[in-house]
């Protein structure tokens, strides 16, 4: 059974679909890849399923059960957790305080504050930043301040994660630890689906790719599917 | 054209740059490798007056630079894409546009260079009434370049133009940058696809630590054993 599924998901701006009844499906621990050219719709999907918007018309479920119309702090609560594109951190907060934001706001239950304070440290660990825990997350690089937002969604304890463009900036060498990142989170039992533009990333990582374009899914496969569909090439990936 | 010297910058207590040393000459590209928090953003920071250097000296065109504002500079053909666009959310792409255009000289040409920047990026066009906040990723990366181009610059600093840009954007990218220059537009690039960025820079400086480390042209840099290994993944 897939962990999170939509049907006829479609949202308008003004006059514009910028998602078009689109069905899609993650299941249970996999890597899921969300491609397309800039403006098809991926970050205004996983904005649907986060809450940001509300599909209109369309459904959402996780878990099997219907979540859409929830506010997205439920949504977070039940286990769903993302990170955002343009960055939305706290920036004058130290970084640990803003991933111990997420351990309290997020589904671990009544926590004291050391104790938010100590999950929050491991997480830090975790995705790297440790050496950087009191330092306030404006005065991070980009890419790090996208990997506090890595650390602040797994603080909510999710069982999937939406990970939007989290490589965006990186080298090839940073890529590949990014990439081992994706891989660790997953083999914690957390369902991932992800945007990126970084092919070889998604390539490698994913299980299953997802294609948008226009506002509508123009393609679905696995990796190698995908990278010889023409359609693909000739939209997305170029020759 | 671009001379930068011995340039120390600090973020309060805490130094980001040692003593940089770099140049660009007319009608060049330079590329400026290094991981994320080597100090690229802050020495292009530092070029542009976004940041005040502690030490050292920086001329363009054999004029000091390194205490006037960031407009005056801008004025004096200087312009910087910065990284993630940084484009005013609560106006429209044209606003946008226009915000680029304030340097005496653009003004004049400014309804010769909207078609230029409308011709390169027709999706601009296409969305020229838009709110900028309601632009994807990549369009406020196209948005931020046309800006710097709406002012007319000698010198264009991208710092990191293909960031969040889908692969068939990338490419044109890299296109319309050399395309750039060949319209006698010197450029100075931060460009994480490192690869690529040599490619099509001429000559290249790599930033480690807040230090130049290593400087060469392009060809010999994507020999070196080093960059392979730090930059490339090989």
């Amino acid at each position: 059974m897939p962990i999170l599924e939509g049907q006829g998901v479609t949202k308008y701006f003004g006059g514009l679909a910028a998602v078009s009844d689109i069905d899609f499906h993650v299941d249970q621990g996999e890597i899921v890849g969300l491609i397309g050219p800039n403006g098809a719709g991926k970050t205004t999907l996983f904005g649907l399923i986060s809450a940001a918007h509300v599909p209109k018309p369309g459904v959402i479920k996780f878990k099997g059960e219907n979540i859409t119309g929830l506010k997205p702090h439920q949504i977070c609560r039940q286990g769903l957790a993302r990170t955002f594109q343009s960055v939305k951190i706290f920036p004058n907060m130290p970084v640990i305080s803003n991933v111990a934001l997420g351990v309290h706001f997020g589904n671990s239950g009544q926590v004291t504050s050391s104790q938010a304070a100590e999950k929050a440290a491991k997480l830090l660990e975790f995705v790297g930043l440790l050496e950087m825990a009191a330092t306030p997350a404006k005065d991070l690089t980009l890419v790090n301040q996208k990997l506090v937002e890595v650390a602040r969604a797994l603080a909510t304890n999710p069982e999937v994660l939406l990970l939007d463009e989290i490589m965006a900036g990186l080298n090839s060498t940073e890529i590949a630890l990014a990439m081992e990142l994706v891989s660790k989170i997953r083999s914690q039992g957390i369902t991932i689906f992800m945007i990126e533009h970084v092919m070889k990333a998604i390539m490698s990582v994913c299980d299953r790719i997802m294609v948008l374009h226009h506002g509508k899914k123009i393609a679905e496969g696995t990796p190698q599917e995908i990278a010889t569909s023409k359609k693909v090439i000739e939209v997305y990936l170029g020759e | 054209m671009l001379e930068v010297c011995n340039i120390d910058t600090r973020y309060g207590k805490v130094q980001a740059l040692w003593d940089i040393c770099l140049e660009v000459n007319q009608a060049e590209i330079v590329a400026l490798v290094g991981s994320n928090g080597a100090g690229k953003t802050t020495l292009v920071n530092t070029i542009s007056g976004v940041l005040r250097p502690a030490a050292g000296s920086i001329l363009f065109q054999s004029e000091r630079i390194d205490s006037l504002p960031s407009h005056a500079i801008v004025e004096l053909g200087i312009s910087h894409v910065p990284q993630g666009g940084k484009v005013f959310p609560d106006m429209n792409v044209r606003e946008n546009l226009e915000m680029g255009s304030y340097p005496i000289h653009a003004w004049k040409q400014k309804a010769e260079t909207f078609e230029q920047v409308y011709q390169l990026f027709p999706r601009l066009k296409e969305r020229r009434n838009q709110l900028a906040r309601t632009l994807s990723g990549g369009e406020h990366q196209m948005l931020a370049i046309g800006r710097a181009l709406m002012s007319k610059p000698k010198l264009c600093i991208f710092d990191e133009p293909s960031y969040g840009l889908a692969p068939l954007l990338v490419k044109e990218m890299f296109r319309i940058i050399q395309n750039l220059r060949e319209q006698g537009i010197t450029i100075l690039l931060i460009e994480q696809n490192v690869h690529r960025a040599l490619e099509i820079a001429d000559r290249a400086y790599v930033l480690e630590n807040g230090r130049l480390n290593l400087q060469g042209n392009s060809d010999e840099l994507l020999q070196s054993d080093h960059v392979r290994k730090a930059y490339l993944g090989l």
